[in-house]
């Protein structure tokens, strides 16, 4: 199972130059949405359900774990499904499911691995990420985007599974990444959603990707809740993952193979 | 100009060949770009004004970035496959034709469902335009700086594909200026820094097409938008064919 994960990373680790470009991108939207933010806090009265200084720091994690988002697929899942090829996993002696989601997680984690730093790196430089408070903090931080990642792949392998129903829903797939970046708190961090949402937020899967690592990392969350949040992290991606499982049975039992 | 509009009318058709796909592409256009809104919404209900702009006068701003944006985006597809044709050698296709690259490529690929986004932009824009209750030159000054605007965008995706005549693959990098400054100019260019702003104005100067003549509401500013979006245009078309000189086939 590790080999195979190793595999998909290793492949991924080949687009260098696709990765630099990418830093070059995260960092340009990053300071952009500072300075928006920056202009709209300038002339804040009321309290705030985050301060400045903390919604720099969901802007910066957001540009620096994107790639962990379930906001793509392998378009080449999408090709083997529809030329069949599909059915040469089948055959595998791993389950179809547990192949396509290390897929995903290396797909997720590679890209990730490769831009987090220099983006972080970036936003240390220009005085916009302390360091944690603490050596628990950081390490109950590391332990939640970990976590993430994993929602991330769950998710994404979701859709991977959905593809077996809708081949030909392009208007779908279309709104997916803009949806995921949505409730992730990628246009907006979660907390300055308005008030009546966040019951909502606060309950959908989207949010255990960044924005709680975010909110460990920027002391949103005290200290007594960590443990709370890491659970919840955990219970979505159990969840997920038997819902992927059960929707590969139902898929691979109807599944019809172009024959040729 | 004839030949292009019947090529951009054959382009149009094919794409309208699968109706019901063409009518959900569409409507996926509309609603993924209408997230873009939802961002500022929330926004504006947190803090309620951005430098003393309120929500229906950000919506023109809004509005005016948006639709120009896509028209841009619509006619200008085609330059995106100049990379693809270059490293296959495709691109002598174009080159023996008598009609000038440039045209036979912006007609090659018009996508009209990318009018999604036009219309999510226009909706914004009119919501916007009736709540404050406009007067009829500052309509015709919006109008003038989506044209100017979407001039604007269309060079600068021309100039990003042109940019595969010395690289062959295309820049993701150029994304900052296109989708970036979409982003960037839905705002009121004076939140910026001050670097920041002189580049937005002076090099890649979506500040004088969308943003200056929506603050000053003055008629000359509005004339000056399409103006300085046909400048930059004429600045890629140049720019276009130094790249063509620098072109060689694959030689197969």
């Amino acid at each position: 199972m590790i080999s195979l994960f190793m595999i998909y990373f290793k492949r991924l680790l080949q687009y260098r130059i696709a990765a630099l470009a990418g830093i070059g991108t995260q960092i340009f939207w990053g300071v952009i949405k500072v300075m928006i933010l920056e202009a709209f806090y300038l002339q804040s009265v009321g309290k705030e359900p985050i301060s400045f200084s903390q919604a720099t720091l969901f802007i910066w994690f957001g540009q620096a774990f994107l790639q962990l988002l379930p906001w793509n697929i392998d378009k080449e899942i999408e090709r083997e499904i529809r030329q069949g090829n599909v059915v040469y996993y089948l055959l595998r002696p791993v389950p179809l499911y547990v192949i396509w989601f290390i897929r995903a997680l290396s797909m997720r984690l590679a890209p990730a691995l490769l831009r987090f730093f220099p983006v972080l790196l970036c936003a240390f430089l220009i005085g916009q990420l302390p360091f944690p408070s603490s050596a628990s903090q950081l390490m109950v931080f590391l332990f939640s985007i970990l976590l993430g990642a994993l929602v991330g792949a769950a998710i994404t392998t979701l859709v991977m599974i959905s593809l077996f129903r809708t081949l030909s829903g392009e208007g779908i797939q279309r709104l997916i990444p803009h949806v995921t970046l949505l409730f992730s708190g990628l246009f907006v961090p979660l907390p300055l959603f308005p008030d009546s949402f966040q019951g909502f937020l606060n309950l959908q899967p989207f949010r255990c990707i960044i924005d709680i690592p975010s909110r460990i990392y920027a002391g949103v969350i005290p200290e007594a809740l960590w443990m709370k949040h890491l659970l919840f992290q955990l219970g979505w991606l159990f969840l997920l993952m038997l819902l992927g499982i059960a929707m590969m049975q139902k898929a691979t039992k109807k599944l019809v193979i172009q024959g040729g | 100009m004839r030949s292009y509009l019947d090529l951009v009318s054959i382009s149009i058709r094919s794409k309208m060949q699968y109706r019901s796909s063409f009518l959900m592409l569409t409507l996926s256009y509309f609603l993924s770009t209408f997230t873009d809104f939802l961002g500022i919404w929330i926004l504006m209900d947190r803090f309620k004004t951005i430098q003393g702009w309120t929500l229906p006068e950000i919506c023109l701003l809004y509005g005016v970035v948006q639709t120009a944006f896509s028209l841009a985006e619509t006619f200008a597809r085609g330059f995106d496959m100049l990379s693809q044709y270059i490293k296959q050698g495709d691109f002598d296709r174009f080159l023996l034709k008598p009609l000038h690259p440039f045209i036979q490529l912006a007609a090659e690929e018009v996508q009209p469902m990318r009018l999604g986004r036009f219309f999510q932009g226009l909706l914004v824009l009119l919501w916007g335009a009736i709540t404050l209750h406009i007067s009829l030159s500052l309509s015709l000054i919006l109008f003038l700086s989506i044209i100017g605007t979407a001039l604007l965008f269309y060079a600068l995706f021309v100039m990003q594909a042109t940019l595969a005549f010395w690289t062959t693959e295309t820049l993701e990098l150029a994304n900052v200026l296109t989708y970036g400054g979409l982003e960037v100019s839905q705002y009121p260019l004076s939140i910026y820094k001050f670097w920041f702003r002189q580049f937005f104005t002076f090099i890649v100067p979506l500040g004088l097409t969308a943003y200056y003549p929506v603050y000053t509401s003055l008629p000359w500013m509005g004339l000056i938008s399409p103006l300085i979006g046909g400048l930059l245009l004429f600045m890629s078309y140049l720019f276009f064919n130094q790249g063509i000189k620098r072109y060689q086939s694959t030689g197969s």
